[in-house]
């Protein structure tokens, strides 16, 4: 299996909401829905107190538990990569992968199926980045092959702290913030 | 401090600000799953002990009511898929992984089971809805065959019954990004309370003295065993994770303590406890018909605040400041 992982630099992300309009822009998302979003975290005791914004979105994870539950397989992985996908022609709209996800990541449309961040794969297979992170301002963001030594995103996960959300739960989640 | 502010719009349908996948029908498809399983056990049961005179009810009418309730169950459950036209989507597939595709299949097998044993019953149970049918040779035919295979299916239709109300309860465990619902013991808890809900059917259609003798003593021990299952799953859920403790709180103290104790476990647990406990002593009294009601009322509850709960509790905790209203109120000015 081929690992995609996004990095996404808490230092540097101001929090311009730019990621989450490119993506509605590039998937051409329906008002009132969102693939991804931004989350302001502010942890500590007043006055000593730390800010950091992550734009979040599916992780994407290497055991997915939303594909495990899907009880139709609407919800499979592109290529032989970690990149979930889910073929509208095959969802029921059960909610099954919903409830299994621990991230919320997921959407209803207005037609009735689920859909999610589907990390620009048709962006990916021409060797773009995501359209998140090719919109953003900051430069905080990357993409890449997990697996690749050389990768932007592996060197970064090499020699900067980092965490990805919830891993406790087992879904191996491959969208990891730089803190 | 930790303060998780969403920033940017969420208002995705059915995930904020609390995910609400699971609706009504959901929790009306699991009450009624376990009641067929509980009809199916009870009546394969009465069959293979070759008691089909003294439980009457449960051996010939029973299964009529089971019949009906996976036949409503089916349907909501259809009622709540959002995306309809592609239904037959469970039926192209089978993911070993995929606790809702084991119960897409098991379930047909379920009908098959609960259909025969209501053909087999249906001549002596309802005999003014097996007449028309005797008049065809097709229908003849069929409920000649049900009766003649009736021991083998009743042998079928036990494993069926204990396999399909576990399911009910796996679906929920199997679901482990929900914590609240994520034990064990939600599979045992389940099948007890699906043999509960048929044994209060049974109470509240039989007319047969020792039948509702016999199903007093067995709904009054169903009672007392479901709420040590149901003691031991907080008990479990109180001592697992930190998501977990967390989503326990929300009876404990927290926003649905009172809709839990005093809303289900007094009235649809020992509410009805207490009144089988009359019950023990051999007379049962034309009061007591409110036991099996709330017994009913509390199966559903059961499922409803375990659906709910569990949708409720989670990993994320944003707080979610949009709020749809405000675009309306800029409109306005």
């Amino acid at each position: 299996m081929i690992r995609y992982a996004m990095v996404i630099d808490t230092k540097l992300c101001i929090g311009c909401g730019d990621c989450v309009v490119a993506c509605k822009t590039e998937n051409k998302v329906p008002a009132g829905l969102n693939r991804d979003w931004v989350v302001e975290a502010t942890t500590g005791t007043y006055p000593n107190l730390q800010t950091e914004f992550r734009s979040e979105r599916c992780n994407h994870c290497t055991k997915p538990t939303c594909l495990y539950a899907c009880p139709t397989a609407a919800t499979y992985t592109w290529e032989d990569t970690n990149i979930v996908l889910v073929d509208p022609d095959r969802c029921t709209g059960c909610g099954a992968c919903i409830a299994a996800c621990p991230y919320d990541a997921r959407l209803v449309m207005n037609e009735g199926y689920v859909s999610k961040c589907t990390f620009c794969h048709h962006r990916v297979e021409k060797g773009l980045d995501p359209a998140c992170v090719a919109s953003c301002p900051t430069k905080c963001m990357h993409f890449g092959v997990l697996d690749d030594p050389n990768s932007t995103v592996s060197r970064l996960l090499a020699t900067r702290e980092h965490k990805a959300m919830y891993e406790e739960t087992g879904n191996e989640p491959q969208v990891y913030y730089l803190t | 401090m930790r303060e998780e502010i969403l920033i940017t719009v969420r208002d995705n349908y059915k995930i904020d600000p609390t995910v609400s996948a699971w609706g009504w029908q959901v929790i009306a498809d699991l009450f009624l799953v376990g009641l067929t399983a509980g009809a199916l056990i009870f009546t394969a049961l009465a069959i293979l002990g070759r008691k089909e005179d003294t439980f009457a009810f449960t051996a010939k009418r029973l299964p009529l009511v089971g019949l009906i309730s996976i036949g409503m169950a089916m349907s909501f459950l259809f009622l709540k898929l959002t995306h309809k036209q592609v239904f037959y989507s469970f039926f192209l597939a089978f993911v070993p992984t995929s606790v809702m595709s084991w119960g897409a299949w098991l379930l047909q097998v379920v009908i098959l089971s609960i259909l025969l044993l209501a053909m087999a019953g249906l001549r002596q149970g309802y005999p003014m809805l097996s007449g028309p049918v005797d008049k065809f040779g097709i229908g003849r035919w069929a409920l000649d065959l049900a009766e003649k295979i009736k021991r083998p299916v009743a042998w079928l239709s036990v494993i069926m019954g204990v396999i399909i109300a576990f399911y009910t309860g796996t679906l929920m465990t199997s679901l482990d990004a929900r914590p609240f619902a994520n034990s064990g013991l939600m599979a045992p808890l389940f099948l007890t309370s699906g043999l509960a809900t048929a044994a209060a059917v049974v109470l509240l259609g039989s007319r047969g003295e020792q039948e509702r003798r016999i199903f007093s003593y067995t709904l009054f021990g169903l009672i007392a065993f479901k709420i040590l299952l149901l003691a031991l799953t907080l008990v479990n859920l109180a001592s697992g994770s930190k998501v977990q403790i967390e989503s326990v709180q929300m009876i404990f103290g927290g926003d649905y303590t009172q809709l839990f104790w005093v809303v289900f476990f007094i009235p649809g647990l020992l509410l009805p406890l207490l009144i089988e406990s009359f019950g023990l002593r051999g007379k049962r009294s034309a009061w007591m018909a409110i036991s099996p009601i709330l017994v009913l009322y509390g199966a559903y509850m059961l499922r409803q605040l375990f659906v709910d709960l569990g949708q409720l509790s989670g990993y994320i905790d944003y707080v979610n400041t949009y709020n749809p209203a405000l675009l309306d109120l800029l409109r306005m000015h």
